[in-house]
């Protein structure tokens, strides 16, 4: 193997990734006196956050009644009860703060007539435990996701964060059982570096593109949750994938969930409104899986809409030109390059498509990642932290309510900054890394750039992305499950055989794609075990074999370990039932119906 | 007499370049012709050719240049993300003009298509251009909230949606600069001219009720390359891929300035 030499850096801190959670932790750690590094493979406006678009939950109670309570009840409910109680607590209680201190940093928000922030109607949001509708979502327009991340990105160059973008994060620094930091590839020049920190943060994003259709960018490819498994530590509840009801036919775009909070309708073709029969109260705003489960059924029932009745209408033309205009123009825009449609007179062709997992690195409320050691099921993994959509804290459970991934980057990414200022001395110095710190991640480098096998990594990453989509669905059957599992033991051994056909270092995208690729492929494997293994039906996790909940066996977390051949180990952690405060009484499971 | 060359590796003409045939039996065949240089390589850059048949490929040029990297040459370096025009990562020339690739038609391109990196920027490799000093010039017009009010600790500043309106479509920028690299004053003076996406950045704050810094933003901007090198050429805003007004917005500063002298 041909050396490689390192550059090496010291921080308090590093953070990995900076989409919503990673900026919102990194603002708050160099606010707070911390050197703070920002290590991320795009620019930081270039992250995925910048595609969430209905808005983000609060309950400021702006245009209606509300109280953090009731969306600590959706939550909960919402999870189908997988989601930690005391974590929700926090999350909805922090809610109102953080997006008022959003707004403080100057996010350019909607407005009510008198002012305030507007909000809108989502999914699963609701007042007094279900009775009522609430209008909970904070929005910017429909393009939410983009003004946060652009006011973040703000924030961070107000308060001289330092940045090393286009860097690519290959392995983590681990001594013990202990993170020491991070291993990544300058792409620009090809060079590496070995960044050595008290604390890293992980917050690398979901791994979406596991999936053959999906609407997460070509970057989510959850390089954090691939980087924790080959530390050799597990990831929770990763058979619960989210697939959001309104993704366009064909293209795969998210068209948002704020269209039906706006008054939007789904039909069949008989043009019957069908979630009127699924769900008589919620109708439309049901939880996403609820919608996806009907529209899947509508479909496989022979009323789906088109040419091979194989989609959904999704109608906003009764909604009227100046509301689009002014509430979804960018759904206008999207709708009209991607499907050729003019909204305000004709409906979008939509299905279910993969959009979000609510799996991801076990944490704590502070972000510390934790593990299962014997026992003790809260074991914290020193030096390591995780935020956003690649933790898993668990805020969303089984099954996450839109609006609400918005606030968890704000929360958490806020808590975890606020969480090492009180553990982390600006300044403290650093022991010496272990003599073979980063070599791992050399090895992986210099194999792949050199792998001259006979399968282009584009056609194993195709492979595995039509095994996710065909065998681990909307629905799943213990059959199609482990077949789909036998299928990646077959894409695992193929990896031995890639060829990477780029050799060079100067931005290799060949090269990052590979090691992409192989994040992906552990995750989908993690993904697909556990949810063959998981012989129940909650939230998003919808098995025809065990179409009903069994709290009895089954309330409590999946922790998956990877092997880097494919091999999945299973063991578990329990939900915790009981609040953070006395503030709020805890939600014991009952059925779930909208 | 002086002779003017251009720099060695903006000459595409020297060096042949590859072609790439769609496989037998292709039925709507279209021609790629891609801007190609790697700086490992030593050489000078080259357009590489690749026949890409429509009937099995997305219908956008971003779809093309995937399909190229994933099965005919995994050597072809782009920058992509979100594939929906909100990202801003895959900017680049296409057929003559700046624009996503994501969000442009194959079909709206006329014979070959020709693509190239953004113009006059620095090339790191193939479609990707060195976008630094285009950030460094947007971080300069302190692009944040600056206040000397304290904010209402227990709720939000209030703003009229007549207000939010004026900043409703400056805020919506992806920073994809598309617009800065099809400016001509941009290319001449862009180590000094700030450009139309910092410079609607500024204005998007300058207009912001809520920003009390106004007055400093101005003095920032009260100099002969930064604001004015801005010729009413109006490329930026014929190439923005958002539809936002950059133009529009220099315009507004400079009534600004000549107001505030009076």
């Amino acid at each position: 193997m041909p050396s490689y030499s390192f550059t090496d850096h010291s921080y308090d801190v590093v953070v990995v990734g900076a989409g919503g959670s990673g900026l919102r932790a990194t603002m708050g750690l160099a606010e707070a006196g911390l050197s703070t590094a920002c290590v991320s493979k795009v620019f930081p406006t270039r992250s995925h956050t910048v595609a969430a678009q209905g808005g983000i939950s609060a309950a400021l109670g702006n245009m209606g009644e509300d109280d953090w309570r009731f969306h600590f009840y959706d939550t909960i409910k919402g999870s189908d009860w997988l989601g930690d109680q005391d974590a929700i607590e926090f999350m909805c209680k922090e809610a109102p703060s953080a997006v008022l201190e959003l707004e403080h940093f100057g996010v350019p928000f909607s407005r009510t007539e008198d002012g305030r922030i507007y909000q809108r109607p989502f999914g699963g949001m609701t007042t007094h435990y279900g009775k009522g509708i609430a209008q909970r979502t904070c929005a910017a327009a429909d393009r939410t996701g983009h003004a946060m991340l652009h006011t973040l990105y703000q924030q961070s160059l107000k308060h001289s964060a330092n940045f090393f973008i286009e860097f690519f994060a290959i392995d983590l620094i681990m001594e013990d059982g202990a993170c020491r930091g991070v291993v990544a590839l300058d792409m620009a020049t090809g060079t590496l570096h070995r960044f050595r920190a008290h604390v890293t943060i992980l917050a690398t994003g979901g791994y979406g593109r596991a999936y053959f259709s999906c609407t997460s960018a070509h970057t989510c490819t959850g390089d954090g949750g691939g980087m924790v498994l080959r530390a050799g530590l597990p990831l929770q509840d990763m058979e619960f994938v989210q697939f959001h009801p309104t993704g366009i036919y064909g293209a795969g775009c998210l068209i948002t969930e704020g269209v039906r909070g706006e008054g939007g309708i789904l039909r069949n073709s008989t043009g019957e409104r069908f979630m009127e029969r699924y769900a008589p109260n919620a109708k439309d705003l049901a939880s996403r899986d609820v919608v996806s489960r009907s529209m899947t059924i509508e479909i496989r029932e022979g009323r789906g809409v088109g040419p091979g009745r194989d989609h959904i209408h999704l109608h906003l033309e009764h909604l009227g030109a100046e509301v689009i205009q002014k509430r979804l123009p960018g759904i206008a825009e999207t709708a009209r390059i991607f499907a050729g449609v003019d909204v305000t007179r004709e409906p979008i062709p939509v299905l279910p498509t993969v959009h979000y997992n609510m799996g991801g690195i076990p944490c704590n409320v502070n972000g510390e990642v934790v593990t299962r050691r014997g026992d003790d099921v809260n074991a914290v993994v020193p030096g390591l932290m995780a935020v956003g959509e690649a933790a898993c804290v668990s805020v969303h459970g089984a099954n996450r309510l839109g609006s609400n991934s918005l606030l968890d980057l704000v929360v958490f990414g806020r808590a975890a900054a606020q969480h090492c200022a009180r553990r982390v001395e600006p300044g403290t110095r650093h022991r010496p890394l272990p003599k073979d710190a980063g070599e791992i991640a050399v090895e992986r480098l210099d194999r792949y750039r050199n792998a001259e096998g006979s399968r282009p990594t584009a056609e194993l990453r195709l492979e595995m992305q039509r095994i996710m989509q065909n065998d681990a669905a909307v629905f799943r059957t213990g059959e199609t499950l482990q077949e789909g599992c036998d299928k990646l033991g077959t894409t695992f051994e193929r990896l031995a055989d890639v060829r990477v056909s780029d050799r060079s270092l100067v931005f290799n995208t060949d090269l990052v794609e590979t090691l992409e690729f192989e994040n992906l492929l552990l995750q989908a494997a993690a993904t697909i075990h556990s949810a063959r293994n998981r012989t129940e039906s909650r939230g998003a996790h919808a098995r025809e074999d065990y179409p009903d909940r069994d709290d009895g066996s089954w309330l409590k977390h999946t922790l998956a370990w990877v092997s880097p051949a494919g091999e999945v180990r299973f063991d578990y952690r329990p939900v915790a039932l009981g609040t953070l405060t006395d503030e709020v009484e805890s939600i014991p499971p009952k059925a779930r119906t909208y | 007499m002086a002779e003017f060359r251009l720099p060695d590796n903006s000459r595409y003409k020297d060096v042949p370049g590859r072609r790439f045939k769609a496989s037998p039996g292709a039925t709507r065949v279209r021609t790629f012709r891609i801007y190609r240089w790697d700086p490992d390589a030593g050489e000078k850059p080259r357009i590489d050719s690749y026949q890409v048949d429509l009937d099995r490929c997305g219908p956008m040029v971003l779809d093309a240049l995937i399909k190229i990297k994933n099965e005919v040459d995994a050597s072809l370096t782009f920058r992509r993300s979100c594939r929906e025009g909100i990202c801003g990562s895959c900017a680049m020339n296409i057929d003559g003009v700046n624009m996503l690739a994501c969000t442009t038609a194959i079909e709206d391109v006329k014979g070959e298509v020709r693509i190239f990196p953004l113009p006059h920027m620095p090339v790191i490799k193939d479609l990707v251009p060195d976008l630094s000093n285009f950030y460094a010039q947007y971080a300069s017009v302190k692009p944040w909230l600056q206040t000397r009010t304290p904010a209402p600790p227990d709720r939000e500043r209030l703003q009229s949606p007549t207000d939010q309106e004026m900043i409703d479509r400056p805020s919506a920028c992806i920073l994809c600069a598309c617009c800065s690299t099809s400016c001509p004053s941009y290319w001449w003076n862009g180590d000094r001219y700030l450009g139309p996406a910092a410079l609607l950045a500024a204005y998007r704050w300058i207009v912001d009720t809520r920003d009390e810094a106004t007055g400093e933003r101005l003095d920032e901007l009260e100099d002969p390359f930064r604001l004015y090198r801005c010729h009413t050429i109006m490329n930026c805003t014929e190439a923005c891929p958002k539809d936002l007004n950059p133009a529009r917005a220099i315009a507004d500063i400079k009534k600004m300035m000549a107001e505030r002298q009076y």
